[in-house]
């Protein structure tokens, strides 16, 4: 066997063994339910709703990708409060969030989407456990499991495990030791600028003597008496509200009721443990220039270890933020505490440590740098004015969808039937050569659609769907190309299996050069394309590369192979390789000499048959074909 | 007429049969010209039809049975009377209404109002609302996507090529492809949507794609020009012409059959859709790219070539040998020059002699 069927054999097995790899990890993942057989469906195929929105901030400030994606995030928890499983929330751009939300969601779930986020800071009056955290406690064996080292990671808010379960008995055990103020889920707040510590040491408050008329109580009610902390804002209602408060449902967390801004206000903790009751709205997010987060220092300079989050106000939000550290500072605990809500959440409640007059305050705690860092990003998104328009809004019912798929299937076949009859009018057995690439192509890019949905959640769109039609053009047209070059080489005189060698290595570099530019276009298109037809450019760029696996894999080594059997390399006359069809009734054998097709054989050759008693080997023969000198 | 064509093929392989395109290059240079303007100044004149998507707007679609299209020109009428209501049908069993930027809540009434109208579910009605700013940033996304695009196609067929001609005339074709493509349009007054802008860039790919195939095989056959005298650069580029026209044939048609059955039942199934947006600008555009690759790209990068002082003087000497019958070419019975591959064999050159043993 010569090397080149050789080659064309390894392809060959490459290419099964592709197949048999995409295949049985596919067959792997829907066994296992990890996926699908069906590609996953964009919208316009599998109904929906479909919003664009445009971020936009009132100032002129810009929208930084760190914004975008803080917005994506708020977004998601609100459309998971909705109860809409399988959204998609993307970004394009640096300004634009597609949300496509299958099935037909309500009215209320699309508001919800499109109303912007807001940054509140309110006063903390209490805080409990969330009811349904008392509740697994109360029904969890009050047990010595409860463990020191639990009651620890209860207290580290941000990291508590979320399952119920475990931590409701460390959390048990941290409810009975309230005084503790580990149990505190907050971080503390001190003056980042040591001049404005400094400055915190002058503690009696003005406006707390002025008002210290207004109750009777302790000192620490006298100075919340009248303001926002006074604890008349605690209702019963309010304490009722919060003792019904389920913060392990969605809904609670993620695009919740603002509330009042003038009254008192329940709100869940973004862990969804805690339920705080908070005052009236003292500053909102417009109040916040930007906030930062790093590793934090203490007045000498020298590193802590820990991280933290700083916040710097603006000169209005400065002025106020002074009056609230300055009140807060004299109340116990958790008075002296403020809630920082985001979108309906306290994403943190720092307890106040000095007053803070500069306009810089410095939130530590518990963070690790990720943490650190997430509150930074929230708290400075929540300084953004940002706003999100509703650009687009796109519903396709559930029945359009399916009739979109249909048509486009249905179109699909009948190009690829109409491609099949061509090419076998055209290329004659050739033609089957073409259309088992195209069924190959097909098989394979079904593997690819599918693997992708799993892998990256790649869905198919309607513009998909006809980039993939108008792939079977392009992937023939690779097909075509070598054909048309093999007859030219045939009609220069050469034999079959001399003429492919020659044909493909002239072939292949067109194919690859159109296949280049054509994957350049989709790239591009990809890229720069706006909303679903983007999909269109995904599925050009994908067949593109499943053309050229095809074209190097099966096409040509099938093609080499072929040559080797008596029917193609003979040139039956239905074999589209035929050289009497192709103007060539003669072969150039060398020395001058030429051997007509229809040739009486060679004298080697008839000594051959003779000894073979029928027939000569067609491989055989296309092998000696050179070293046979031979007359006419 | 496979065997017609195979035959066609041979003879056009062989350069019995030649069609001189290169030579009559004014003749469609002229031709692409004329259509050139005609494209621009119907663009100029009717201008392009936008659809909402880039001008924002609002569209509802019932599927429904009944063709009365009055119910949804009475809804839209009612609730958006200053939107410019306009309710027809589509496809074989929809109705259209689409009318002006309206609020969402308006648009939730008439979703309600349609619904109501026509009874039949309100989540079966598919709506479509956009605003026009995105309308705008849409536009200009697709005008930088063509841009970007251009100049990076510019700069692969530059370094593809090798040569600049080459890539200026692929250029100049693909120029040529999308103004006609759009004048097509402006002309009828088919609406453009984000779906036709796809098209139009994806014309772009293809209409490089043929081109690519057309210039490798006259980069190949005038790979030697200088070093023989028989036949001038002009002739060899038209004998490459001429051999890949049976592949440019099979090629367009195989690639517009699938575009034509998406556009069939885009149509005529569907109604207006992304389907029908996509397919009639790749159809439009194939169609031309396999013209502008045969008719003006090859032509073009000849009328360039020929400019160039060295071919300029080869193409004299050869003319100046073949005045004084010095050359040996054939004349075929049209009076055109036979250039094409030597019969009955030919010669490989030294290199496929047996080596020498000992010898590397």
């Amino acid at each position: 066997m010569s090397t080149a069927a050789k080659a064309a054999r390894r392809a060959l097995m490459w290419l099964g063994i592709i197949l048999v790899v995409g295949y049985g990890a596919l067959a792997a993942g829907v066994v296992t339910g990890a996926t699908t057989l069906a590609p996953g469906l964009a919208l316009d195929l599998a109904g929906g709703r479909q919003l664009t929105l445009q971020a936009t901030t009132t100032d002129g400030s810009e929208v930084t990708q760190e914004d975008l994606e803080q917005a994506v995030e708020i977004i998601r928890k609100r459309v998971d409060a909705s109860g809409t499983s399988e959204a998609t929330i993307t970004t394009q751009g640096s300004n634009v969030i597609v949300v496509s939300l299958p099935g037909n969601p309500s009215d209320e779930t699309i508001d919800l989407v499109r109303q912007s986020a807001q940054l509140q800071f309110r006063p903390v009056l209490n805080y409990q456990y969330s009811s349904w955290v008392t509740e697994a406690a109360a029904s969890a064996s009050a047990s010595a499991s409860a463990s020191a080292s639990a009651s620890a990671t209860a207290s580290a808010s941000a990291t508590a495990d979320p399952t119920p379960s475990g931590s409701a008995s460390a959390a048990s055990n941290v409810l009975r030791d309230s005084a503790s103020e580990d149990a505190t889920p907050a971080a503390s707040a001190t003056a980042a600028d040591p001049t404005a510590s400094a400055s915190a040491s002058a503690s009696a408050s003005p406006s707390a003597s002025a008002s210290a008329s207004a109750s009777a109580e302790t000192s620490s009610d006298d100075a919340a008496a009248g303001t926002a902390s006074d604890l008349t804002w605690l209702t019963d209602e309010l304490q009722a509200e919060a003792d019904a408060l389920d913060c392990s449902d969605e809904a609670n967390l993620g695009g919740a009721d603002l509330g009042d801004s003038d009254a008192g206000h329940v709100a869940c903790s973004s862990d969804g443990y805690y339920v705080y009751l908070m005052g009236p709205v003292e500053l909102t997010g417009s109040d916040v220039a930007s906030a930062t987060s790093g590793p934090s220092y203490n007045t000498t300079g020298a590193l802590t270890g820990e991280y933290e989050v700083v916040l710097n106000f603006t000169d209005e939000g400065t002025q106020i933020f002074d009056d609230i550290t300055q009140r807060l500072i004299q109340l116990d605990s958790p008075q002296d505490q403020f809630a920082i809500m985001l979108d309906g959440v306290v994403i943190s409640a720092p307890a106040v440590q000095v007053r803070i007059s500069g306009g810089t305050a410095s939130i530590t705690g518990d963070f690790t740098q990720a943490e650190a860092a997430q509150l930074a990003a929230q708290l400075q998104f929540g300084a953004l004015p940002l706003t999100l328009e509703l650009q687009s809004n796109d519903n396709i019912p559930a029945t359009l969808g399916q009739d979109q798929l249909e048509a486009g299937l249905i179109a699909g076949l009948i190009g690829l039937i109409l491609v099949v009859i061509y090419s076998a009018f055209q290329y004659r057995a050739l033609g089957l050569v073409t259309v088992g690439s195209l069924v190959l192509a097909g098989v394979m890019t079904f593997m690819a659609v599918d693997l992708l949905y799993w892998m990256i959640g790649y869905r198919l769109s309607l513009a998909g769907v006809a980039g993939l039609i108008v792939a079977i053009g392009v992937t023939a047209d690779s097909f075509i190309v070598y054909f048309e070059r093999v007859k030219d080489e045939l009609r220069e005189g050469k034999s079959l299996p001399a003429a492919i060698e020659r044909g493909w290595k002239r072939a292949k570099r067109t194919i690859l050069a159109s296949d280049a530019i054509n994957l350049l276009a989709a790239v591009v298109l990809y890229l720069l394309a706006v909303g679903s037809v983007s999909g269109f450019a995904f599925t050009l760029g994908l067949t593109t590369v499943i053309d050229i696996i095809i074209v190097f894999l099966f096409t040509h080594p099938v093609l080499v192979l072929l040559s080797r059997t008596k029917f193609f390399g003979e040139g039956h006359k239905w074999s589209g390789l035929d050289p009497r069809q192709l103007g060539r009734d003669s072969f150039y054998k060398g020395r001058g000499r030429t051997r007509s097709s229809e040739s009486k054989k060679s004298l080697a050759e008839r000594k051959a048959e003779a000894a073979n008693g029928t027939g000569a080997d067609a491989d055989a023969d296309a092998d000696a074909e050179p070293a046979k000198g031979g007359e006419n | 007429m496979a065997g017609n064509l195979a035959q066609w093929g041979n003879a056009l392989h062989s350069g019995e049969k030649i069609y001189p395109i290169v030579r009559q290059r004014k003749r469609w240079f002229a031709i692409s010209g004329a259509l050139m303007a005609l494209s621009i100044g119907s663009l100029l004149i009717f201008g392009v039809q936008l659809g909402i998507d880039f001008t924002g707007g609002s569209q509802f679609l019932v599927t429904t049975d009944s063709d009365d299209v009055s119910i949804a020109q009475e809804v839209g009428d009612e609730y958006a009377p200053d939107s410019e209501p306009l309710a027809s049908t589509l496809g074989t069993d929809r109705i259209k209404l689409s009318m002006g930027e309206v609020d969402i809540e308006v648009a939730r009434e008439i979703t309600a109002a349609l619904a109501d109208g026509y009874g039949v579910d309100e989540a079966d009605v598919a709506s479509t609302q956009i605003g026009p700013t995105w309308g705008a940033e849409v536009g200009k996304k697709a005008a930088q996507g063509l841009i970007v695009f251009l100049v990076l196609v510019s700069i692969v067929m530059t370094l593809y090529f090798r040569a600049w001609r080459m890539a200026a005339s692929g250029i100049i074709a693909l120029m040529h492809d999308l103004i006609f493509t759009v004048g097509i349009y402006a002309l009828i007054g088919f609406e453009i949507t984000p779906a036709s802008v796809i098209g139009f860039l994806t014309i772009l790919g293809y209409s490089l794609y043929d081109t690519v195939v057309v210039f490798d095989k006259v980069r190949e056959n005038t790979k030697d020009v200088l070093s023989q005298n028989r036949f001038t650069y002009g002739e060899l580029a038209n004998l490459a012409l001429n051999q890949t026209l049976v592949r440019s044939i099979n090629t367009s048609v195989v690639a517009l059959l699938p575009v034509a059955s998406i556009l069939f039942i885009g149509s005529f199934v569907l109604g207006a859709g992304t389907l029908k947006d996509i397919s009639l600008a790749l159809f439009i555009g194939m169609a031309v790219g396999t013209y502008s690759s045969l008719f003006v790209a090859t032509p073009l990068e000849v009328q360039l070539r020929t400019r160039e002082e060295k071919i300029a003087k080869h193409t004299e000497k050869v003319l100046a040998l073949r005045e004084s019958g010095e050359s040996l070419v054939t004349m075929g019975e049209d009076g055109e020059v036979r250039v094409g591959a030597l019969q009955p064999g030919e010669h490989l050159g030294t290199s496929s002699q047996p080596k020498r043993k000992g010898r590397k």
